[in-house]
């Protein structure tokens, strides 16, 4: 089920919104307990259908771009008058007070908002383990994990409930689990969205996109929730970078040296194929060398739990939140979050507090910071070259649950991710093929990116490669 | 790292750990720690190297958005304690001091 698919039903009187929010309803109904994809359910969504239906039939092709469509947030994208959890403890009770602006803009346009999705908490992780509310499955294997951290927003998709959900992206985590999910996956330019109600991980790295059934669906979405914010300074204007232009033939660079370390074999052999396949559809594929970018996942674990546990200090117990008691004000802070936060989320805020704690600062954050500057610098010269950027998403298919325990081996996950949210260029995961493990196809992606706000390119060839436009 | 260590990053962080905590993040950090430790084997030469990114200060006008009170009630709500319109807190202050 794509967004055009239904937008083209809807008009043409095929079926409508509450038929449409209804069979979203019945889906989660069956699939949800064993999957675990949503936390919340929203039943107004029912007489929102009602009025998309209305506007339809009134206006036609006229009607707002995603009238009558349902779609799943990750839950920790605030919505004015609904828990906003995280999937952490410290928060289970928490309602937000007002709504994030990409919520504002989705229901402007006509999206109807059925529920919340589960994920690791915080963000932190790679497989929806760290949820304190238990873990997301994978549809398409359920011994296995959809990904991370966006797990319940792909496993709401690839369940069949919605055609989109939202998920947010610090270092892989709406491309991963859309390579997982075999899903459309997207992470825009730093700044493209707004990240005003958006629970802070890491603030420089942090992005919120879509995870879709096809390309053009991820386009649609991501123009409806982009653009310049009063409430983030951080968003881009138009000119804030130089225009990319998409083109009729690409030249694509491959990071050949990257490759060769932690690949499973046939993940290799697919995004190989997955080359060739470029090439016989017109493009050019060169070797290109960003020896940095190997050291990418080492930089990123140091600016990365840095950011955590600055933003993370807000939990405190006194303003909202969870509060658990103590004999003084520093007994309150240090039970409250003792309590509240699982075991990785402890893990990262201890890093952090580390590598920014003086005597440390210049060794790690000060380093980190210079080498992700010095990545930026090696990127754009190849982006002189070339127009895009492929690498396969991810090392490995799904794992499964419990495989990696040690902290580190998760971490690997994010690999090829986490260069493209250091740098702040846009990239998409779309699906390239599958690999068999224990008797079951598993969805493997390939990830493209492009230069600072290339979103175009990234579109325009993911259409013309996954959806066939 | 050594236990001691990690219980103060634990009272920096104000997070009460448990000593089987202590012991398991221990190792975990140390770990970490080696691995991203490898990013001081690249040798930053130029200055353009050492700035720090696109950086730049965003303002706009300092103005008051909101009617008193818009958001008061809802933001309250979520206070573990509060005493009416306050946000109630452990005492700081010691009076003997």
């Amino acid at each position: 089920m794509t967004i055009k698919e239904l937008r083209e039903k809807y008009l043409s009187g095929e079926t409508t919104p509450e038929e449409v929010i209804q069979a979203s309803f019945d889906n989660i109904k069956a699939k949800n307990e064993e999957i675990h994809a949503y936390l919340h359910i929203y039943e107004e969504a029912v007489e929102e259908a009602n009025s998309a239906s209305k506007e339809l039939q009134t206006k036609g092709g006229e009607a707002a771009p995603l009238a009558g469509i349902p779609i799943a947030i990750k839950n920790n994208v605030l919505i004015k008058g609904k828990k906003a959890t995280g999937s952490s403890k410290i928060l289970e009770n928490y309602t937000a007070t007002y709504s994030a602006t990409i919520i504002k803009k989705l229901k402007a346009a006509g999206a109807i908002i059925i529920g919340s999705t589960n994920m690791d908490e915080f963000a932190m992780g790679s497989s929806t383990e760290n949820s304190a509310f238990g873990p997301s499955k994978n549809p398409i294997d359920t011994a296995r994990v959809p990904g991370g951290s966006s797990g319940g927003s792909a496993a709401a998709v690839a369940m069949g409930s919605v055609p989109v959900a939202i998920g947010t992206d610090t270092g892989g985590s709406i491309r991963q689990p859309a390579s997982y999910c075999g899903l459309v996956g997207f992470k825009p330019t730093y700044g493209a969205v707004s990240r005003y109600g958006l629970m802070a991980m890491g603030s420089s790295l942090d992005q919120a996109g879509p995870l879709t059934n096809s390309v053009a669906d991820a386009e649609l979405v991501h123009n409806t929730m982009a653009g310049k914010d009063s409430y983030d300074m951080t968003t881009i204007d138009d000119d804030t970078y130089p225009k990319v232009e998409k083109k009729e033939q690409y030249k694509i660079g491959v990071p050949r040296d990257f490759l060769s370390e932690g690949v499973d074999e046939d993940v290799l052999e697919a995004f190989e194929d997955h080359l060739e396949t470029l090439r016989e559809a017109g493009h050019e594929v060169v070797d290109v060398s960003l020896p940095l970018f190997a050291k990418g996942l080492a930089a990123y674990y140091i600016v990365m739990p840095a950011e955590v546990s600055s933003n993370l200090a807000r939990y405190d117990g006194i303003r909202y939140g969870l509060s658990v008691d103590g004999e003084d004000l520093l007994a309150v802070y240090e039970n409250t979050r003792a309590e509240g936060f699982g075991e990785e989320v402890k893990r990262r805020i201890l890093l952090g507090t580390y590598v920014l704690s003086s005597g440390y600062y210049d060794a790690y954050y000060g380093k980190a910071e210079t080498v992700r500057q010095m990545m930026r610098i090696e990127l754009d010269k190849v982006f002189d070259d070339v127009d895009i950027i492929a690498t396969p998403t991810t090392p490995t298919p799904a794992f499964k649950f419990g495989e990696k325990e040690d902290p580190l081996s998760m971490y690997r996950q994010d690999i090829f991710t986490v260069p493209v949210n250091l740098t702040g260029v846009p990239a998409i995961s779309i699906p390239a093929t599958t690999v068999e493990r224990d008797g079951k196809n598993l969805p493997v992606g390939v990830q493209y990116i492009a230069p600072h706000a290339g979103e175009v390119r990234l579109f325009d060839l993911g259409k013309k490669m996954h959806d066939k436009a | 790292m050594t236990k001691e260590e990690i219980k103060h990053l634990g009272r920096l962080s104000r997070i009460k750990l448990t000593d089987d905590q202590i012991d398991k993040f221990n190792g975990e950090i140390d770990a970490v720690l080696e691995y991203v430790s490898q990013i001081n084997e690249i040798v930053a030469d130029s200055d353009k190297e050492k700035e720090v990114g696109a950086v730049y200060n965003v303002f706009r006008a300092d103005e008051v958005t909101n009617t008193p009170g818009e958001y008061s009630e809802d933001l309250l709500r979520e206070a573990p304690c509060r005493q009416g319109d306050y946000v109630e807190v452990k005492k700081i202050l010691n009076p003997e001091d």
